[in-house]
């Protein structure tokens, strides 16, 4: 993946946002606390918002560009989006949900995907039910099928393990790691847990409120402190 | 029940239902755009859609009498192209109970839209769906009980409706009487036995369409 994020700028309720970055990482974080600006990040890149300033470009394409008045619509970007609570559509059932972004044009191959996807995340015994009925990482795990379905050129996770408690935590990471495996999609990972950065990333650009203030390997920027977690190291 | 007060209740019921169908699109419409998008001259068309609420129902016919009427602007040009009388006809009637029906259609549809989490329909159009598609598959369904709430309580206040029917559509026995006009005239004529058989069947059939439109409410609040 290639992604250039160029003199972005979008001022935000108590903050400028402001980046200037290229993310080359097949599975790249965007770490922050709550608050610092990182789902509207996400936001501009899945074309779901517009900066006041910014050029952003996918492997050699140009998203937005406001510059030149370029605005590719979140529809034709290709790019997956799985938000915080999963949004699953709550009247439709969990097979509806999965086909909806779907492509129809390749009908065998996307059976096989179809079958690939529910398989990889476990999810096959799910398609009759609706969104209530499941639990918070069965509608995790279903949102990101449903992103990976319609057949993304890069997926946006936004802190997709924050509402789930610790035990649920460690038990979806490995889907996610599978999917990372499995699919090779490439991945834009929200979160504020540094731990996930460590266990599913191979780069992690950090943002506090709005600016960009570290940007490398997590295993640069993290280190283990005394309890039994990962914490920023600090800048030499 | 005579055959006359049959008629009376089976053309208020149709002439409602007509009215209603008629302005569910329209209502639809204005109610997704006033909780949707931001444009110019917004809070014009809110206060319009909202008059007829307001004003006097009389006041609101006699517009209509004079815009729809053979000298009317819309009124003469119908009359003149499509020899279509609307004026003192059963189009008169449904005309006036649309007009005051149509803001209790577009408040319930609209509160319906707004409803409606935005972050779906962003979903949605991320995984490749149009405005159109997005629009029927996601919008329009997760806002439909609160439209069809809506929907009921216009057919109920249709149902009712005197001020500006008396004045668009007269009160012709057989042609544009409706039960609320019926009513009128009977208590008139001193025929309270009879208006009291037509208060009670408009009593029932209210109660049952308002009942209707809480349970669709209540349903909503459930979903």
């Amino acid at each position: 993946m290639k992604l250039r994020l160029q003199n972005v700028r979008l001022p935000l309720a108590h903050f400028v946002l402001e980046l200037d970055a290229e993310i080359t990482g097949q599975v790249a974080a965007i770490f922050g606390s709550s608050g610092a600006g990182k789902t509207s990040v996400l936001d501009l890149i899945a074309g779901l918002r517009r900066a006041q300033s910014a050029r952003i470009e996918l492997d050699g394409r140009t998203l937005t560009d406001t510059g030149h008045r370029v605005f590719v619509p979140a529809r034709q970007r290709g790019i997956g989006y799985v938000p915080q609570d999963g949004a699953l559509f709550p009247h439709l059932s969990v097979r509806h949900n999965l086909q909806y972004g779907a492509p129809r044009h390749t009908v065998g191959e996307s059976k096989s995907q179809f079958a690939h996807v529910l398989e990889v995340l476990e999810i096959g015994g799910l398609v009759d039910r609706r969104p209530q009925s499941l639990s918070g990482g069965e509608k995790q795990r279903v949102a990101l099928a449903r992103a990976l379905l319609s057949a993304p050129r890069l997926l946006l996770l936004d802190e997709p393990l924050a509402a789930l408690d610790q035990p649920l935590k460690l038990k979806i990471m490995p889907y996610l790691q599978r999917v990372r495996d499995e699919f090779r999609v490439p991945m834009i990972y929200v979160t504020h847990n540094a731990s996930e950065v460590v266990a599913l990333c191979d780069e992690v650009l950090v943002i506090d409120r709005g600016k960009q203030i570290r940007h490398g390997a997590p295993g640069e920027l993290f280190t283990i402190s005394e309890e039994p977690q990962f914490v920023l190291k600090s800048q030499s | 029940m005579s055959a006359e007060e049959l008629q009376i209740v089976w053309f208020t019921l149709r002439v409602a239902a007509l009215s209603t169908v008629l302005i569910l699109p329209f209502g639809i419409v204005v109610a997704w755009l006033l909780a949707r998008r931001d444009w110019r001259g917004k809070s014009v068309v809110e206060t319009l859609v909202a008059l007829p609420l307001v004003l006097p129902p009389v006041a609101t016919g006699f517009l209509l009498l004079k815009f729809l009427g053979r000298r009317g602007p819309l009124g003469s040009f119908l009359h003149q192209y499509f020899d279509l009388d609307i004026v003192f006809t059963w189009r008169g009637v449904v005309v006036a109970i649309a007009v005051m029906s149509f803001p209790l259609l577009v408040r319930a549809a609209r509160i319906a839209f707004q409803e409606v989490n935005p972050r779906l329909e962003q979903i949605a159009a991320t995984l490749g769906a149009g405005r159109l598609r997005i629009f029927f598959t996601i919008t329009l369904p997760l806002a439909a009980r609160g439209i069809v709430a809506g929907a009921l309580l216009a057919f109920s206040r249709a149902l009712g409706e005197f001020g500006a029917t008396i004045l668009v559509a007269g009160n012709i026995p057989g042609k544009t009487q409706t039960i609320a006009l019926s009513i009128y005239s009977l208590v008139q004529l001193g025929h309270d036995t009879a208006a009291f058989r037509l208060l009670t069947i408009s009593v029932v059939i209210a109660f049952v369409v308002v009942w209707l439109s809480e349970l669709f409410y209540r349903r909503r609040d459930h979903a």
